[in-house]
């Protein structure tokens, strides 16, 4: 699972969210699908696949001197249908901290902010969102949010084959 | 928060905490046994080993078993990198800002001495992580506690590299001991009966008897004789309080005030040199005896690894029988409560989590009721952000925020 390159050269896919929170676990569904596929998945060789809670701490830690790192996380977004799509690069994360729908408070845009401001960012960046609808407690996505699970799978795929 | 105020005086405040362990509650009925350590982590990503091993004492008890020594320091050994962990993530990410003047940990980093600040933040709290990935498997929700023990003993290599970093990580501790002794705090006491375990000899962490200021003593399997909790009209989140005596406060300046003498020397001589007596009753000194823990939880965690033999067996089976059993221990938060009913087949009949956050909103609230009083003349604005400070001296899972307080003043 951990990737064997060198600093500098991996890849790091992370999914953040916590899977008794119903969408909040759009991030970790995405992983397991990830990991399901990997063993036979050529753009997935090497590539470490981690879950976080999104704890800036560690999620410094984990994209800290990556070549490629990508987040999936779900969102908050009253304007826009469950389901719905992002892909964000870096710079156009500032201001996303308040749509985070972690179940702690620090969000995304601020653990990114704080790693650019301690140069801990990785080389390259990138987003992918989910709507969701349903963040209460429970187990189990939405059936939109899960419809939108493949598809995540298929963009994270893609950017990781750049 | 609202907060009612009449003729220039403070006529009530209330404190609004939404509550997530009655869902777990439920969720864990007809369960097997041998689950909770790996659902009750779900609750809480700062402090998942607080309740994997509440909920491992509790099952273990009530089907008879005992784990042998070293499993049960291979337990507190993974407790140290929690509190390592959590208090770090609070001092330097959460706490330290509003003394600093600083609206967050973002704004600090920004400022030149302030990223050095922020680093040395990440820094420890990253040796409490590796200790968390060694001994729990990985850092979040670990994956290697089982009822019984561990899954995996650590083999002494690893524990030998686990000790380096950690040697280097308790000069940072100790730095940040001093460092935060330097700080103003505001001069503000409160007359709480503080509630802890206590464990004579040791600094209590992973078991221990309940104890309290007011001289009670009691065991986890008594806890629900003695702590009550009932619904307020005005929350979710159960209030907890001690039958025939009143509100109480469990966290670290309990901890603190009822097993300071059994601080590590190392740990000791710090708090003295910072200042902190015999007992500490201002809360917003409780930084400071977050930063005392982490120094203890750092020299702890060496003495551990320094005398560790990979435990075997790493772990008993526990086989169940029809009982109740219950466990404390002690989470960065303070006292975490838990008990289970099993049947013959092992399954769980009935569940009880007792969190600290819920054990001290009514000290918070009080608190919060004197801290208003004095603070009257102050806006809105000015309110919010001083009162988020006083919440934050007590580290609820809602202090995870920066900004996370919705305050309502009815000024009459």
């Amino acid at each position: 699972m951990t990737g064997q390159d060198s600093p500098g050269q991996r890849t790091v896919v992370v999914g953040v969210g916590n899977e008794f929170r119903r969408d909040d676990g759009a991030g970790p569904a995405v992983i397991a699908r990830l990991r399901a596929l990997q063993p036979g998945d050529a753009s997935l060789s090497g590539v470490t696949l981690a879950l976080s809670d999104g704890e800036p701490g560690r999620m410094i830690d984990l994209w800290e001197g990556t070549r490629l790192a990508v987040v999936i996380d779900a969102v908050r977004d009253s304007r826009m249908p469950p389901g719905h799509l992002y892909q964000l690069a870096v710079d156009a994360l500032t201001g996303v901290a308040d749509g985070a729908a972690s179940s702690h408070g620090i969000g995304l845009g601020d653990t990114v902010e704080l790693a650019r401001v301690l140069g801990r960012l990785p080389a390259r960046l990138t987003v992918l969102a989910v709507a969701g609808r349903d963040f209460g407690l429970g187990t189990g996505l939405t059936a939109e949010v899960a419809a939108a699970v493949g598809e995540l799978v298929e963009q994270v795929r893609e950017i990781v084959r750049r | 928060m609202h907060v009612r105020v009449r003729a220039g005086a403070v006529e009530d405040v209330r404190l609004e905490i939404y509550e997530p362990p009655r869902f777990f509650e439920a969720f864990l009925r007809g369960r097997r046994h041998t689950e909770p350590p790996d659902i009750t982590a779900r609750i809480c990503g700062i402090c998942p080993v607080a309740y994997q091993m509440s909920a491992c004492l509790a099952i273990e008890a009530a089907c008879g078993i005992e784990v042998s020594a070293p499993v049960a320091d291979l337990r507190r050994l993974l407790f140290c990198g929690e509190w390592i962990e959590s208090h770090a993530l609070h001092i330097y990410l959460l706490h330290a800002p509003d003394f600093l003047g600083y609206a967050s940990a973002l704004d600090l980093a920004r400022e030149g001495r302030g990223r050095g600040l922020v680093e040395r933040g990440l820094a420890l709290k990253k040796a409490g992580n590796a200790i968390m990935e060694l001994v729990g498997g990985r850092a979040i929700h670990p994956v290697n506690v089982r009822v019984g023990g561990f899954y995996r003993a650590p083999a002494r290599t690893e524990m030998a590299a686990l000790a380096e970093k950690l040697r280097v990580a308790l000069d940072l501790a100790l730095d940040t001991v001093a460092w935060a002794a330097g700080f103003e705090f505001p001069d503000f006491h409160h007359d709480h009966e503080m509630l802890a375990l206590v464990t004579p000899g040791q600094y209590a962490i992973d078991r221990g008897t309940v104890a309290s200021t007011g001289g009670l003593t009691f065991a986890p399997a008594e806890f629900e004789d003695y702590v009550i909790e009932e619904q307020v009209p005005h929350s979710t989140a159960l209030h907890a309080r001690l039958a025939g005596r009143g509100r109480y406060l469990t966290g670290p300046t309990a901890r603190y005030t009822l097993s300071g003498q059994w601080l590590s020397p190392v740990a000791r001589q710090a708090a003295d040199a910072a200042g902190l007596g015999a007992e500490c009753r201002n809360p917003f000194r409780s930084i400071l005896v977050r930063a005392v823990e982490v120094v203890y939880a750092v020299d702890e965690a060496l003495r551990l690894i320094d005398r560790y033999e990979p435990p075997a067996p790493c772990y008993l089976e526990v086989p169940p029988r029809a009982a109740t059993g219950h466990g404390a221990t002690e989470a960065p938060r303070g006292v975490l409560f838990h008990r289970y009913a099993i049947d013959a087949d092992g399954l769980i009949t009935s569940a009880r989590i007792v969190p600290p956050t819920s054990q001290n909103q009514a000290s918070i609230e009080d608190d919060l009721r004197r801290f208003v009083a004095d603070r009257l003349d102050l806006d809105d604005r000015q309110l919010t952000w001083q009162c988020e400070q006083a919440i934050r001296n007590y580290d609820p899972c809602i202090s995870c925020s920066t900004h996370f307080l919705d305050l309502t003043v009815d000024r009459g």
